[in-house]
């Protein structure tokens, strides 16, 4: 062990600590200042889609973290020798690729799991996020900081995906996590749940207000568009 | 810039990698899915039987205690050396009702009182919905009936695999009291019906394609078992009753 951590200092110069500003930076910046959902509009249609309930929206924000982290991994290991003609179809492979272990594991280890998310776990596929990460980032950075940005946007998009679904299914539904959170003498005395809550529009909605309201506390993202 | 032969190398050889990879995965993966597939359907026949908190190991030696399984025809005949698990209900539920094979799952209960578990398989808005729905020994109550759905939209149509939904079909009857059948019908609450409470569900607000191909596939899929249904009640029975 003392032969693996001796040499750490010498070559500190050279090589950036693993947590190094820069990095913490590349993680952190997609939960807020560069929100794939938020800031760069991306992955509406499955923020839409998967937020009428809590769970679902948390294992599809786990799903992307992780297909976007390791695909990131990977195209950035392979960034030198992808032919740049075909570098799509390239990133589009890993992805499946990952996508598809995802669903054969959870099909076969989880499989109370996989039946709740079997159509959500295909559409990561087609979450422009993963791709954007890949052709944004992957391809002209290092192993290391790729994989903290394919973190980063999977967090920066589970967070929409859980704080839309806390509204939609509160206000929707009365529960949260399939949990009865409205008291029955709110329903006796009168309280309906809200329909519209239940339909894709609603989503739409609060990403809207959401937007709204990180943009009156973010100053920074005021100019942006 | 690469050349043409190395793009064209570099895309077969991730191509023939990741199917490789993904092929032994999905071979390697096999047993276990399809183990989770039969217990999967095992479990859902029994929470028709209102059995729902059995474990894995439980719910085999249930199986292998007190079902039993048939095959019966529209003509109310029994098939002899047909194994029920092994019909595709997907394509029995399109053929005309007198050339299907009809699986059903006898139970036995505590009590020695029998339910009769029907299979019955249709479409929702997305893709295929399915479900057990069991009778009680009068051939016409519905003791339980459980769903479930390949893709419908959570909070909406996936409502179908909920408790509460299924809760409803419980003590319903599929049979008028002049002795047709009705079924038992998913409609809306505020649709006027011509047939009584005993026969209806209320469907799901938001998830009506789903409810109506629930509807459907109830009628479709527990009309050609009534011809056994009878012959079971006739030597049940004894005559002049």
């Amino acid at each position: 062990m003392a032969t693996e951590t001796a040499p750490a200092p010498v070559v500190e110069k050279k090589k950036e600590p693993l947590f190094s500003k820069k990095n913490i930076r590349t993680l952190r910046d997609p939960l807020d200042d560069n929100n794939p959902i938020t800031v760069q509009v991306l992955g509406i249609c499955s923020a839409l889609a998967v937020t009428v309930q809590v769970k679902p929206a948390l294992i599809m924000a786990l799903g992307v973290i992780f297909v976007a982290a390791f695909s990131n991994l990977i195209i950035s290991l392979l960034r030198h020798s992808i032919p740049t003609r075909v570098r799509i179809i390239v990133q589009l492979i890993v992805i499946a690729t990952l996508v598809t272990i995802v669903d054969q594991v959870l099909k076969a280890y989880m499989f109370d799991v996989s039946k709740k998310l079997s159509v959500f776990v295909g559409l990561i596929i087609t979450n422009c996020i993963v791709m954007g990460r890949l052709e944004a980032f992957a391809l002209g950075n290092k192993p290391w900081p790729s994989f903290l940005d394919g973190i980063g946007n999977g967090v920066g998009y589970g967070i929409i995906l859980v704080v839309v679904a806390v509204f939609r299914e509160l206000f929707g539904s009365g529960t949260l996590l399939g949990y009865q959170v409205i008291p029955q003498w709110a329903y006796n005395m009168g309280y309906v749940n809200n329909g519209l809550m239940m339909l894709p529009p609603a989503a739409l909605f609060i990403i809207g207000l959401y937007i709204w309201a990180q943009r009156s506390w973010n100053k920074k993202l005021v100019n942006v568009s | 810039m690469h050349s043409n032969r190395y793009t064209l190398m570099y895309a077969a050889a991730i191509s023939v990698l990741t199917a490789v990879i993904l092929a032994f995965l999905s071979e390697s993966l096999k047993p276990a899915q399809q183990a989770n597939i039969a217990l999967d359907k095992q479990i859902n026949i029994l929470r028709s039987v209102r059995i729902t908190d059995a474990k894995p190991d439980q719910v085999r030696a249930l199986f292998q205690e007190r079902v039993r399984k048939v095959v019966v025809n529209s003509q109310g005949e029994e098939l002899a050396g047909q194994d029920p698990d092994a019909i595709v209900l997907k394509d029995e539920v399109n053929k005309p009702a007198a050339e299907r094979k009809l699986p059903l799952y006898i139970y036995t209960g505590d009590d020695g009182r029998k339910y009769y578990i029907i299979p019955t398989y249709g479409v929702g808005l997305w893709g295929p919905i399915w479900g057990y729905v069991a009778l009680e020994d009068d051939f016409n109550t519905v003791y339980g009936a459980t769903f479930d759905h390949k893709g419908e939209t959570p909070g909406l149509g996936a409502e179908i695999a909920e408790a509460e939904f299924q809760a409803q079909f419980r003590g319903k009857k599929i049979m008028s009291e002049s002795n047709t059948f009705v079924s038992v019908r998913v409609v809306k609450p505020t649709d006027k019906t011509d047939f009584g409470d005993e026969h209806r569900v209320d469907g799901i607000s938001g998830g009506t394609i789903t409810s109506r191909g629930t509807d459907a596939m109830l009628k479709n899929c527990i009309e050609p078992y009534l011809a056994y249904f009878g012959k079971q009640k006739q030597s049940l029975t004894p005559a002049g009753e």
